[in-house]
């Protein structure tokens, strides 16, 4: 346990808290911040950060730019949720949960192994998913 | 070899102190890592068949932030505050469980023992807040109509805003009786009926010429459900089925019913975690009191459940994602 007797860093070194109790007061602070900004942006869902949005302004975008921005399949406003909740994981799993001060393989072993298994198991699902729509869509009957 | 060999046949707390262990964490953190790890592959696993099934059904999915839209004590609209709520409370509580783990490793004993309290009052309010979060849902909000194909079609007044059954439709009282196991067959019984019947419904509707249908489909440049004309709204309601009010696992007022059966078997799950995780809690609590920790000269069992409970929280932060923003 490393973390005994002295106080690690936060941020590789960006923030140094003074001792344990100010570092987690400080991260609680870090996560709720986190947290509002989702909640803000979940209420006023910015119009501008809607997928088609994009499509339909494409005068002042250039291709390659678009394709990266449709390329995850999602709106750049559901890439900013997800990249948000991987910030607050993160906090939550290094300082909360002592990550940061346990050795660098065990640590390696618990987070490259979830990650690479999740990473995995979304890709071959959500592939699936969408091609169960575009097959099945064009069945679904709508006007009566 | 002393790492492997079994020397002595009694093992003691002192013992685990001197031992040297692998990455230096002991037995009981890392089994705790591991099955944390596990499950947090099984979380994974039914946060990816909800994106699955979202995938699929994209165009028809139902918007949370429409479902989600009441506070206690309060009939207007906030999408998101509640939940908002829920996670500050739940990341509130996984502050207190770290501030006890360091109270901890001072040795502080009063001060692990409230903080350990707090976690678990806090750990309550989340359970509850759960609890009416699935009542509101299973009563549902306006009512909807469920057409012979299982789609779901609500109603809007000319504004675009949803409207209850109640506010156009009044009751003939020609209900038939709820089929229960005393009045009718002893082995099979009905869930309640609903408030008014389809005829009703139609008649109400044909009364209100302001009223219109929205369907299940989003308008993608909008990200807006669909609102029909009155003729097209009229031939949809001629489809329909039954009368639905609120959300089971059969039906669903809000749209898709895979919708709520994984509202409810995620969020289950994952009430129950949090669940377990306060009964763990209140077992170390009570250790923690009677000085089981004190003559142990360690508190690490305060950090090992800890590690669970920042895990509980761990997960709700995804959950949130997934089920309410993205």
């Amino acid at each position: 346990m490393a973390e005994h007797g002295h106080t690690s860093t936060l941020l590789y070194g960006l923030v140094k808290p003074k001792n344990n109790v100010s570092k987690i007061w400080w991260v609680f602070g870090f996560l709720s911040i986190i947290t509002i900004i989702e909640v803000a942006l979940g209420i006023y869902k910015p119009k501008s950060l809607h997928l088609s949005s994009l499509e339909s302004s494409i005068h002042w975008s250039i291709d390659w730019f678009l394709n990266l921005i449709t390329f995850g399949g999602t709106s750049p406003l559901n890439w900013i949720f997800i990249v948000l909740t991987l910030i607050k994981a993160y906090g939550i799993t290094w300082a909360f949960m002592h990550m940061d001060g346990e050795k660098k393989w065990f640590r390696r072993s618990i987070v490259w192994t979830t990650i690479f298994l999740i990473c995995y198991l979304a890709l071959i699902l959500l592939i699936e998913g969408s091609y169960l729509h575009d097959v099945m869509g064009p069945y679904v009957k709508w006007d009566y | 070899m002393e790492a492997t060999v079994a020397t002595k046949e009694h093992h003691s707390w002192a013992d685990d102190k001197n031992e040297k262990k692998p990455f230096e964490a002991s037995y009981g953190k890392m089994m705790m890592w591991f099955f944390i790890m596990s499950d947090a592959l099984t979380f994974s696993g039914f946060i990816i068949a909800y994106g699955a099934m979202r995938f699929k059904f994209i165009e028809t999915w139902p918007i949370a932030d429409e479902v989600f839209t009441h506070i206690p004590f309060s009939h207007g609209t906030y999408p998101m505050i509640y939940v908002a709520f829920m996670t500050f409370v739940l990341i509130f509580s996984s502050v207190t469980m770290v501030l006890a783990v360091d109270a901890g490793h001072q040795m502080k004993k009063n001060k692990v023992a409230w903080y350990m309290f707090a976690t678990i009052i806090g750990g309550a309010i989340f359970v509850g807040s759960q609890a009416w979060e699935w009542k509101t849902f299973i009563q549902g909000s306006y009512g909807a109509v469920q057409m012979n194909d299982g789609k779901i079609i609500q109603f809007v007044d000319g504004t675009g805003h949803q409207v209850t059954l109640e506010s156009f439709t009044t009751s003939h009282e020609t209900v038939r009786e709820q089929h229960s196991r005393k009045n009718g067959l002893w082995f099979v019984k009905e869930s309640s009926l609903p408030v008014f019947t389809m005829d009703e419904v139609v008649e109400g509707f044909k009364k209100h010429p302001e009223l219109s249908i929205r369907t299940e489909k989003i308008d993608l440049a909008t990200k807006t459900k669909e609102i029909l004309s009155r003729e097209a709204s009229l031939a949809h309601l001629a489809e329909g089925k039954a009368v639905v009010k609120g959300a089971n696992l059969e039906v669903n007022e809000y749209g898709k019913t895979l919708f709520a059966d994984f509202f409810f078997f995620i969020t289950g799950f994952h009430g129950f975690h949090v669940f377990s995780g306060i009964i763990f809690n209140i077992i170390i609590f009570f250790n923690v009191i009677i000085g089981t920790y004190e003559k142990r000269k360690s508190y690490e069992m305060v950090e090992k459940v800890g590690l669970y409970w920042h895990f509980v929280d761990l997960v709700w932060v995804f959950v949130f994602t997934f089920f309410y923003l993205v």
